[in-house]
């Protein structure tokens, strides 16, 4: 089977800074892949990379075969290439609901319709609130995106990636800022979504890590470190000491 | 669902507030009328008009967040259009050499509209290359280029402008008359508030309120943030553009000022003071802005000093507008 | 047409920028280091010009009127940021423009109220009322030269007191970050002050300047105020080199069209028209320009926050 997502020789510069240097790996179809590394190793440029908010200075990415290095973030999401942000995105003054209608409307390819109320369409409520349920916010559909808690945006952040339908979905730290309740509860759902979805997870919780990976790549200073299954990486010397072994 | 949605806005404050601001604009000059008060009708006019002037910038202001401080453009070139073909229609001469003039209003209306829907085309499609202080710059610096053409036109009277003898006819209706103005104005008005609405409600209006909100999320729902704002901002325009050809027929007299940048100054306030974003702020705005002016103008010639403090302290001290001090926050779905 | 007609015009339109510049600066530090908006700055320009234009009438001397009206203007600029502007910084633009649309209201009904509905005048001081020879049989008023040596002054003065003095260097702080300057433990209220008012006084210095080449009337401060946002937006907005390259570029465009086109236009339409249509198409050419800089460069053309 071929690769969902290779990334081949990527680099972007900042300036003096390699925030990716040379980054090449593969996410195989039905997988989730982690990304993990410190602080300020570069996970988050190339998640941008990937979505195409930052354009890398060289190096090529392809996603179903294709190399979608020049396509735009629209273009590359209407391909099948979902994200998360790190810093939640929500619309604020939305409700749960709306804010997961704009995906389903999207994902239908339908903006330029002037005169149907949004909030009376089925083809765009219905979906929504399957994706509501899905993270366990139905509930909570109709409160404004101000007035939910952290945890809750997190799941909407989910939901809304999921009303896209996306082959592979980019996650920046969906546990960033959770309680260990809420995390418990995030790793669950993910759990539930993996048998859906292809992933590419950056995390810094590391017990969601390894129960959830099922391969892992570590990125320290820009650069993959090691690369393979989640068993390989937990025991190799050269993670522990470059990376690890900071906490330990 | 849509029946209860429309109920639901209806029975919210500022459901209530809308109807009764509309229901006291379409009163004053009937009473006027009945009072012998002719001189508040063309007043009552002028206040639906600017309000419709505000209702235009609000769509690509409030919902789609961009700031346009060249609205004048659209509502000068509406007015110059229109104007434009009346006069050839009494003078002879063709509009740029193409089309004869004509007094019906079913055909030289709808000519301004597309004039000014094109203008506003090519204005967005260069100006939205840039965002913040200078997409205001960039819009204003195109409003000053046409302004500065219309000084240098001397068919159309150059710094004098151009005075018209008659208003155009609406289909066979005649709309000299104050009154039947008015109630044109008043329609006109009321179509663009229902157009706003249903607008703000559908799924374009979706993408242009996510636009204004965060950019990076529309694209990564994978829908390109450009089409959706440079619509909003031509369908903007084109209301706006309505309005100046309405204040010229009322007038009769289409000059430069139109096109100046006090005018897209004075159509931006309208819409901070009512309350941006709000469907009836641009009402509310142009109303109270005009009445304090003839109000307080009729007790002092200091009217601009009074006009300032209260702008002033609106602005402190009730923030979100008249509507956001009326009628609470905007509440979304 | 002479060489010395030529040169003539030139720097008569490096003195409208220099006197733009003076305009500008405040108004681009004031965007740069408290991201406000401020419609009323052409208010302090006309201050300036209306107590240093009284003070002189009253006292028969320029140089008691002129820093007078830099006083005012800056006392003016301090008061207002106190009074107003101080409760704004938080705000988004659009109040920003309502309440200092306000404030022109206010400061122009105002000041008619204090100098009275008519124009005052101001002579140039003896001491500048010369002329300097230039090549060819022509000659350049001293009082112009004065101005742009006034505009080369405060370049220069702006540009040592940003890079070397501690001032500065909180300006610099305060525009990167806004936060890192309260880390820094400066106090960002009485900064903010003080930068309102050197850019207040830097207008009014334009005011008064100004008003001794034209009338000084209520009103006057609304198309300058215009030019200096033109200058700052392509200048990239918080860069003081940016606005005096900005400002030198629109006062040529601006001086050298109004005397150049309409005689080209005479080539093509009756010399009637040609008067006012060059002059109209002069104004237009600083927008297009404005218009084409941001089309290439939408940030401007020295951008100050990267």
């Amino acid at each position: 089977m071929t690769d969902l997502l290779v990334l081949n020789g990527l680099q972007k510069h900042f300036g003096a800074l390699r925030a990716t240097d040379d980054v090449s790996l593969s996410v195989r179809p039905g997988t989730l892949h982690a990304l993990i590394g410190p602080n300020g190793a570069g996970k988050s440029t190339l998640i941008g990379q990937i979505a195409g908010t930052i354009t890398p200075d060289r190096g090529s990415i392809t996603f179903r075969g294709e190399d979608v290095t020049p396509l735009t973030l629209p273009q590359r999401a209407r391909k099948g290439l979902g994200r998360t942000f790190q810093i939640s995105s929500l619309i604020p003054e939305f409700s749960a609901l709306r804010n997961v209608m704009l995906a389903v409307q999207a994902r239908q390819g339908s903006s330029f319709r002037f005169w149907g109320r949004v909030m009376a369409d089925r083809s765009l409520t219905g979906p929504a609130m399957a994706c509501l349920e899905r993270v366990g916010l139905a509930d909570r559909a109709r409160v404004p995106v101000s007035d939910l808690s952290h945890g809750e945006r997190r799941q909407l952040e989910l939901a809304v990636a999921l009303a896209l339908e996306p082959v592979l979905l980019l996650l920046d730290e969906p546990m960033a800022g959770l309680g260990p309740e809420e995390s418990r509860k995030m790793t669950d759902l993910l759990h539930t979504l993996k048998r859906e979805t292809a992933m590419l997870l950056v995390e810094h919780d590391m017990d969601a890590v390894f129960s959830l990976a099922d391969e892992v790549s570590v990125l320290v200073y820009g650069r993959v470190i090691a690369n393979g299954p989640v068993a390989e990486i937990r025991t190799s010397a050269a993670v522990r000491e470059a990376y690890l072994g900071e906490d330990a | 669902m849509d029946n209860s949605r429309s109920n639901s806005f209806l029975r919210s404050r500022e459901g209530v507030l809308t109807v009764v601001a509309l229901a006291v604009l379409l009163a004053a000059p009937l009473v006027a009328q009945a009072a012998g008060q002719t001189y508040f009708i063309s007043l009552a006019s002028r206040v639906a008009i600017l309000a419709l002037a505000g209702v235009g910038l609000n769509l690509a202001l409030g919902s789609g967040g961009m700031i346009s401080f060249g609205h004048a453009a659209f509502f000068g070139l509406g007015g110059y259009v229109a104007g434009a073909m009346v006069f050839h229609a009494q003078e002879g001469g063709q509009f740029l050499g193409l089309l004869a003039g004509t007094q019906q209003a079913l055909l030289s209306w709808p000519l301004a509209l597309a004039v000014a829907g094109i203008a506003a085309l090519f204005i967005g499609v260069i100006s939205l290359r840039t965002s913040g202080v200078y997409f205001i710059m960039i819009t204003l610096a195109f409003a000053q280029m046409f302004y500065y053409l219309a000084l240098s036109f001397p068919t159309y009277g150059g710094e004098d402008g151009m005075t018209l003898y008659e208003r155009s006819t609406l289909g066979g209706l005649s709309v000299s008359g104050d009154l039947p103005f008015f109630f044109v104005c008043f329609g006109v008005l009321l179509l663009a508030l229902l157009l706003c609405s249903r607008l703000t409600g559908s799924r374009f209006g979706a993408a242009l309120m996510t636009a204004r909100q965060n950019e990076t999320r529309l694209a990564t729902v994978g829908i390109n943030p450009f089409p959706v704002k440079l619509t909003g901002f031509v369908i903007s325009a084109m209301i706006t553009a309505l309005a100046g050809v309405l204040l010229v027929e009322q007038n009769g007299f289409a000059s430069p000022s139109l096109l100046s940048w006090h005018r897209s100054g004075e159509i931006m306030i309208f819409v901070i003071l009512g309350g941006v974003g709000r469907l009836i702020g641009p009402v509310l705005g142009a109303a109270v802005f005009i009445l304090l002016e003839t109000v307080i103008g009729g007790y002092t010639d200091r009217w601009q000093l009074v006009l300032g403090l209260v702008l002033l302290g609106i602005v402190l001290f009730a923030r979100g507008g008249l509507v956001g001090l009326l009628a609470g926050r905007a509440r979304h779905d | 047409m002479s060489a010395a007609f030529l040169l003539e015009q030139l720097l008569n339109g490096v003195q409208f920028g220099v006197m733009l510049f003076l305009m500008s600066a405040g108004l681009t530090l004031v965007f740069g280091v408290m991201g406000l908006i401020n419609l009323a700055h052409g208010s302090l320009y006309m201050v300036g010009a209306f107590v240093c234009a009284w003070v002189s009438g009253a006292t028969g001397s320029f140089w008691l009127g002129l820093p007078a009206g830099l006083a005012a203007a800056a006392a003016a600029g301090a008061a207002v940021e106190i009074l107003v502007m101080r409760r704004l910084y938080d705000r988004d633009h659009l109040d920003q423009v309502l309440a200092t649309f306000s404030l022109i209201l206010i400061f122009s009904e105002g000041t008619r109220w204090i100098f009275g509905n008519q124009p005052l005048y101001l002579n140039i001081p003896p001491l500048l009322s010369g002329v300097i020879p230039l090549p060819g049989d022509g000659g350049y008023p001293l009082y112009r030269v004065a101005i742009i040596a006034v505009g080369i002054v405060v370049a220069i003065g702006l540009y040592l007191l940003i890079s070397r003095t501690r001032l500065g260097m909180q300006i610099r702080a305060g525009e990167a970050d806004r936060e890192m300057i309260g880390a820094l433990g400066v106090d960002i209220k009485t900064l903010y002050t003080v930068v309102f008012a050197l850019g207040a006084m830097l207008a009014g210095a334009a005011g008064a300047l100004v008003g001794a080449l034209q009338s000084v009337q209520v009103g006057m401060g609304e198309s300058v105020l215009i030019l200096a946002f033109v200058v700052i937006v392509i200048g990239g907005i918080g860069s003081i080199k940016g606005a005096l390259v900005a400002a030198l570029l629109v006062g040529l465009v601006d001086t050298l069209g109004r005397a150049f086109l309409p005689r080209l236009l005479t080539l093509v339409m009756p010399a009637s028209d040609a008067g006012t249509t060059g002059s109209a198409l002069a104004s237009m050419a600083i927008y297009l320009v404005m218009a084409a800089i941001l089309a290439w460069r939408p940030k401007g053309l020295f951008p100050a926050h990267g």
